[in-house]
């Protein structure tokens, strides 16, 4: 069948430059770039290209530009480019149109309409190169208040299992098998380096790193993959996941090619075979199953670890959240609708779900307002880039930050989507030993420790800049925001004023 | 929506915004004094205020009532003194009400009916009454328009409105009441409209907070606090202050020391080199009322019968100072202003940061933790150091 798809990306090789030395062809897992010999020349296939840029990156004399095509075809506002290319690939394949990472659709980005406060005149910055200024953060349940006895000076109160992170930012659940094994140790090194977690995503924990057993989140999916009690028990907290950002409501699947030996080992599947997470998790079709599970789980680790519950952000997501605490979840973990995956259909990545700001904020609320927002800490994720963005989630009410997205870009990702392909020319999103190889841990792993290093330097300096000098401090603190062009509703839902008033 | 909220806060700031001079005194043997040594006291801290806000609470006061609640309320018209008196007669036996006494001064403004009332509660178990006492209060203030409840203790009373301290300690004629504990505020409020309710101090049944300095942290303050039930009507940092020390030791039953732990937590840094199971303690703490650590400058002195507490932020980026002669013990935001009042001052001290000095009547004691370091001593008063 002839393809009606124009490539997406132009190649532009300076003939000028270009020295023959192949490294476009070798680095390209796509086939874009081919040498012919008789001609002594490289031609691109450009509909093979996906704009990775790992050719133009690697091109020693900078002959490589590659850039989105300009198309001629004639604009219009309804059938946009995107719309065009779906539609024909999904006329030539008959199938479900997959992409990979988060949604790239312009749905509003509302950190980018808050502005943080600064301290003037009535209550002096602090300079965090000179005063201390505390990051430290307790995930878990906290109770109501410490029952003291000041006669013999006993505590009564029994503390749920808490676990200290040095900076409210964490990796989130990347799986063993959706990104490589050099991608997946680096974000465990980080993590201890940095003081902070790793979230093991769905696709189990290979023995040799269980080493770093106290800075993981061990996550319990629908597939339940690699789940056993020593697995549950070789970590810090263990998290039940109800659904992710990208694709609320549906499950994964990863593909039997990718499940390699390694990866069938670690998954316990056999090897080659296709790795199906069901939709839902099959035991827990309502609250009171939820409740179960976290009480089984509690009773596996013998009530050390906090329990929490990972759920997409919904419509409704603020009374599921109630739910959950009171079924005895002692993390809540919202995932917004820019939240990243190695593989989603694109029309639910593109249409499913709300954006993180919002769900935050009116979580944060309804626990408030029921009084029990002490008895679960919140985790929040979805398309967070910065620090600017965190500071802001902490002050609208959350806990701590889940990164994936922006620790694939600290690794070398470009994001280019192709995550679901199994190729990936930076060697994160991939199995392929060729392309993996790429990734050398410890430099990925000094990336990483890097950005939080980074981020964390920046929050300081924000903190410090509206007088405060914990971070706890700032956590719901939504005195500290302001919206910029936005609508009553969402200043509403936000639960902060506009700039100037 | 109460009326009064238009007055305290015009343009619907997230908190009232204001600095200030504080000063409190206490006869650790209850020996009882005139309000006149106060007055002339927070005077002389004049420029730490701006006129537009000063307050006195004063401790041993009505002591042929001291079984009853001494309810102070401001009214800003005559229909809300009317609907509050039927709401108190509803739910107390009101055993005495009269004006409180005062007299006409050029130089307070605007002021409003004040009145106080005696009473206890109707039919509640005595182990309820506290409670019973907030949860009125909390009703007028929130529900009922232009009434405000500025002192609810027993043989307590809270006097403050608008205008330089020593005016409002004339328009209520002080010198006519004898307390062992006194403590006095001058506010400087950045925002231009006063309310007398806004002054200081801040109280909730015999509680009273007077306060300098500007809480960053007061979103997530207030959060805590109208999670369990108060609810901050007065968008002050000194609400805040004083809510959070009714909840920790009234509801919580939780020492001085461990409050102050709470509201000025000792760094991470501190707490990993303490003891075991005192940093288990601290750490637990910081955990469970993160929501209650008071971050920003702060100076306060809190009070309550038998107890004067002075405590500032862990960084100290708002001034406190401690003085003694015999059984008197002195909190000022400055110095001078004890030795005004008191020329022949034993010595005065510098307080760490964080670090709660404590009058206590029972044991009739100053507590604090670490020795002070002198910073001032009358050459003719050393030998009553030792």
């Amino acid at each position: 069948m002839l393809s009606t798809l124009l490539p997406e990306f132009k190649i532009e090789r300076d003939d000028s430059r270009c020295i023959r030395c192949q490294v476009c062809v070798r680095q390209c897992g796509f086939d874009t770039h081919k040498y012919d010999e008789d001609d002594d020349a490289v031609y691109a296939a450009e509909e093979k290209c996906v704009g990775c840029q790992r050719c133009a990156v690697m091109c020693p004399t900078n002959a490589l530009t590659i850039k989105p095509h300009d198309y001629g075809y004639r604009p219009n506002a309804n059938w946009s480019k995107d719309h065009f290319r779906e539609l024909s690939r999904q006329a030539e394949s008959g199938g479900v149109v997959l992409t990979g990472s988060g949604n790239d659709k312009p749905y509003r980005i509302y950190w980018d309409h808050i502005v943080l406060n600064a301290s003037q005149v009535t209550n002096p910055s602090i300079d965090p190169l000179r005063e201390p200024m505390e990051l430290k953060t307790y995930l878990g349940r906290k109770p109501d208040k410490i029952e003291y006895d000041p006669e013999t000076k006993q505590i009564k109160t029994e503390m749920p299992p808490q676990v200290m992170i040095e900076v409210p930012v964490i990796f989130s659940a990347l799986s063993y098998g959706a990104i490589s094994y050099n991608a997946w140790k680096s974000l465990l090194q980080a993590a201890k380096q940095a003081g902070t977690l790793c979230n093991t995503g769905e696709g189990g924990w290979p023995m040799e790193l269980r080493e770093y057993s106290n800075r993981v989140i061990a996550q319990c999916a629908s597939g339940r993959f690699g789940v056993d009690v020593e697995y549950l028990n070789s970590a810090s907290i263990v998290e039940i996941k109800i659904g992710q950002g990208a694709k609320p409501g549906i499950g994964g699947h990863l593909p039997g090619e990718k499940v390699s030996s390694d990866v069938s080992l670690t998954r316990m599947i056999p090897e080659g075979t296709d790795a199906l997470s069901p939709a839902p998790q099959h035991d827990i079709y309502s609250i009171e199953d939820l409740s179960m599970l976290i009480y089984a789980l509690k009773e596996a680790t013998n009530y050390e670890k906090p329990i929490s519950v990972k759920i997409a952000a919904v419509h409704n997501a603020a009374a599921i959240a109630s739910g959950m605490v009171r079924a005895g979840a002692d993390i809540i973990a919202l995932d917004g609708i820019r939240g990243g995956t190695g593989a989603a259909p694109k029309i639910i990545r593109d249409n499913v779900g709300i954006p993180i700001e919002l769900a935050l904020a009116s979580v944060d609320k309804r626990l408030r307002d029921e009084g029990i927002r002490n008895q679960a800490s919140l985790l929040v994720a979805g398309g967070f880039r910065n620090s600017g963005d965190v500071i802001k989630a902490i002050a609208l009410g959350a806990d701590a930050v889940y990164i994936g997205t922006a620790a694939l870009v600290a690794m070398g990702c470009t994001i280019c989507q192709k995550c679901y392909t199994g190729i990936c020319n930076w060697g994160i999103c991939t199995q392929d030993p060729y392309l993996s190889k790429r990734l050398n841990p410890e430099i990925a792993t000094r990336r990483l420790v890097n950005m939080v290093k980074g981020w964390s330097l920046e929050i300081k300096e924000m903190l410090g800049g509206m007088g405060i000098n914990a971070i706890e401090s700032l956590r719901g603190n939504r005195h500290h925001l302001r919206g910029v062009g936005l609508e009553q509703w969402e200043l509403d839902v936000l639960g902060i004023k506009g700039a100037g008033m | 929506m109460k009326n009064l909220s238009q007055i305290s806060n015009p343009y619907n700031e997230d908190k009232v915004i204001s600095a200030c001079g504080l000063f409190g005194m206490m006869s650790l043997e209850g020996r009882k004094c005139s309000g006149k040594d106060i007055i002339r006291a927070i005077a002389n801290m004049r420029v730490r205020g701006n006129g537009l806000g000063g307050g006195f609470a004063a401790y041993g006061i009505y002591p042929d009532h001291a079984d009853y609640y001494a309810m102070h309320l401001m009214f800003s018209n005559k229909s809300g003194k009317e609907q509050t008196e039927s709401f108190l007669k509803d739910n107390f036996n009101i055993v005495k009400d009269e004006e409180i006494p005062h007299q006409y001064n050029p130089n307070v403004f605007d002021p409003p009916i004040v009145w106080r009332y005696f009473v206890e509660p109707k039919n509640v178990p005595e182990q309820y009454a506290d409670d019973y006492v907030v949860e009125k209060v909390m009703f007028i203030n929130t529900k009922i328009d232009d009434s405000f409840v500025f002192s609810s203790g027993k043989d307590m009373g809270v006097f403050k409105g608008v205008g330089h301290p020593e005016y409002i300690g004339e328009y209520f004629i002080l010198e006519d009441y004898n307390a062992y504990i006194w403590t006095a505020h001058s506010r400087f409020p950045t925002n231009t409209q006063a309310w007398w309710g806004g002054a200081h101090p801040f109280s909730i049944l015999d509680w009273t907070v007077v306060h300098n300095g500007e809480v960053s942290s007061y979103g997530t303050n207030r959060n805590f606090l109208e999670m369990r039930g108060y609810f901050c009507t007065m968008h002050t940092d000194t609400e805040v202050m004083a809510y959070a020390v009714d909840l920790l030791i009234r509801k919580h039953k939780l020492p001085i020391d461990m409050v102050a732990k709470i509201m000025a937590a000792p760094l991470w840094t501190e707490i990993e080199q303490m003891p075991e199971d005192e940093r288990q303690l601290d750490i637990m703490l910081r955990q469970i009322y993160s929501g209650l650590l008071i971050n920003g400058p702060f100076t306060i002195v809190v009070a309550h019968q038998g107890e004067m507490i002075g405590l500032g932020d862990r960084v100290r980026l708002r001034p406190l100072v401690a003085g003694i002669k015999d059984d008197m013990l002195y909190l000022s935001s400055e110095e001078a202003p004890m030795k005004l009042i008191c020329p022949k001052l034993e010595y005065t001290w510098i307080p760490k940061g964080g670090e709660p000095i404590i009058g206590r009547l029972a044991t009739k004691e100053v507590i604090y933790k670490n020795e002070p370091v002198i910073v001032g001593v009358e050459e003719n008063a050393i030998d009553s150091v030792a």
